[in-house]
């Protein structure tokens, strides 16, 4: 098991966002995370690298364990935790800077600034994101200058190159078209070979076609928890199944 | 005329009256320049960069006027710059909201409509008396860095607001620090919008009379602050720092209060180099503006 999440509450102020959410996220598979707008399933997987700590008035109580730490103790180092594991967000979010630069900075950061570390790491970080052939020309273009698809596979590899053991994906596939999405569900898939995968979506299709688990969250509550194909053809509780069905949501 | 005639003629008049309105100001300021060019284009040449004032308008030049305010920009932008940036990342970036950063807040916008000579008398209480400095370059532009440090402040914070949370999430995602983010890419995203308000900032002290006369700048000198640099060991010297100035304006300023037709001239001369300072700085920053909106998309 990659994560154990154990009676865990997240308030924004006094607003209760998580309540009492109890599972395990288990390794080297993928698991889906999906609910309508506002169930608290981007707020869940936020807690898992500690995103939530730049949210003002944001508390936690319960405990999240991350290969047996807890990740909300004090003596933890967020950067640290945060560089093991990578995240993926909704909108494409490349650097203003060149291709090279946004797959190497992470690198940097950690004090890597030997050129042929660099080169291979980029490399290698481009190839594992499908993105390599479409740019080993033209590394040093700015990164603005890809598509929609492209800067999200982009912000993958960027992700890839601190060699991560988890990779967290929020939405990432809300803001491109069908054929880009597509391309980005083939590499979560063939991602879960070498890493953790969470990725929370709004797409059931999605969830259905990328993973091996789904969570089903609602106001803030995990309703149902199992293998996806379980949760797809035979829920047992009847509010995922008023969900996947398309009764609400 | 019913009313649908009466709000067309409205309509079309506005037009013509906010029309005349903006001619009328472009019109002042051509009838402007063309007078002083009138008068100073003659005076305009190699002597008068190199001579000192005279007794003589014909003899007289801007030698220790121009190189006074290189002295003076540049020791204000040393000091106005660092402190500026410093100050606005940390509200920006740093700063938890309360009521003491509210309070600093609404200061500063208020220190930014403060009138100049305000800031002369403080720099006299303050550098020239207080801290003994005399009315020393050093004098001068401490006074005007703190002048311009309100506008560097503002401008910076608005260039840094203007970045997307969304990039220093993706930094921070990849187990950057605080100090990283800001470094590496929040800093560097912001910077076309930095150096723009710098420039302003710059061109609003370039121009700056009141206060430096309120801290006792000359109005005639016929020599210059010590070089910094000079042949002889230790080759770099801050002596100048310490020396009495003065600056364009100023020198503007004494030429103007003479009887002597001359001096008009010569008045007039300087002032279309000043002109063309604030100008090529000002185009500078929309250039800088231009370029930077272009590339950048969100």
């Amino acid at each position: 098991m990659a994560f154990k999440v154990k009676d865990f509450n997240a308030w924004y102020g006094e607003k209760p966002a998580l309540k009492n959410v109890n599972f395990e996220i288990p390794e080297k598979s993928v698991t889906a995370i999906i609910g309508p707008s506002g169930c608290g399933k981007s707020t869940f997987i936020r807690c898992l690298n500690r995103m939530n700590d730049l949210v003002p008035m944001f508390r936690v109580s319960g405990e999240i364990l991350y290969n047996g730490t807890n990740i909300n103790s004090n003596n933890l180092d967020v950067t640290e935790l945060r560089r093991r594991i990578g995240m993926v967000f909704q909108k494409p979010n490349p650097f203003p800077k060149s291709i090279y630069d946004n797959v190497s900075y992470g690198l940097r950061i950690q004090g890597i600034s030997k050129r042929g570390i660099l080169d291979k790491v980029v490399e290698e970080s481009l190839k594992k994101a499908a993105l390599w052939d479409e740019v080993k020309d033209r590394l040093n273009a700015s990164a603005l200058a890809l598509s929609g698809g492209q800067q999200q596979r982009l912000c993958i590899a960027r992700a890839i190159a601190t060699e991560p053991e988890v990779i967290l994906f929020d939405e990432p596939c809300s803001a491109l078209d069908p054929i880009a999405t597509a391309k980005i569900e083939d590499l979560i898939m063939a991602l879960k070979q070498y890493y953790t995968v969470v990725i929370v979506t709004h797409n059931m299709q999605q969830a259905a076609r990328v993973s091996d688990d789904t969570g089903f969250f609602m106001m803030g509550e995990l309703i149902e928890f199992d293998i996806t194909r379980q949760i797809f053809t035979a829920p047992s509780n009847k509010m995922t199944e008023d969900y996947i069905t398309g009764r609400f949501g | 005329m019913n009313r649908k005639t009466l709000s067309k003629w409205f309509d079309s008049s506005f037009y013509v009256i906010g029309f005349a309105s903006t001619l009328i100001g472009l019109a002042i300021l051509a009838v402007l320049i063309l007078d002083i060019l009138f008068d100073g284009a003659g005076r305009l040449g190699w002597q008068f960069f190199t001579s000192y004032p005279s007794r003589r308008p014909e003899a007289a030049g801007i030698l220790s006027a121009w190189i006074g305010t290189v002295w003076i920009m540049v020791i204000t932008a040393l000091l106005a710059i660092p402190l500026g940036i410093m100050a606005a990342v940390h509200l920006e970036e740093y700063g938890r909201k309360s009521w003491l950063t509210n309070l600093i807040e609404i200061n500063i916008a208020n220190l930014a409509g403060v009138p100049s000579i305000i800031y002369g008398l403080l720099g006299l209480g303050l550098f020239v008396r207080a801290m003994s400095l005399e009315r020393s370059v050093i004098s001068g532009a401490a006074t005007l860095a703190i002048l311009v440090l309100p506008i560097v402040i503002l401008s910076t914070r608005e260039a840094l607001r203007a970045i997307p949370f969304s990039i220093r999430e993706a930094s921070y995602a990849l187990g950057a620090t605080k100090w990283q983010t800001i470094r590496h890419q929040v800093i560097p995203a912001a910077l076309p919008g930095i150096m723009t308000g710098i420039i302003l900032a710059m061109s609003r002290a370039v121009g700056e009379t009141a206060p430096l006369i309120t801290i006792g700048a000359l109005t005639y000198v016929a020599f210059l602050p010590t070089s910094p640099v000079s042949a002889e060991f230790p080759f770099i010297s801050f002596q100048g720092l310490f020396d009495p100035f003065t600056v364009l304006p100023i020198q503007i300023f004494n030429w103007v209060s003479r009887p002597q037709k001359g001096f008009f001239a010569d008045a007039a001369a300087g002032i279309i180099v000043l002109l063309i300072i604030t100008f090529l700085m000002n185009a500078i920053a929309v250039w800088i503006r231009h370029k930077y909106s272009k590339k950048i998309r969100w």
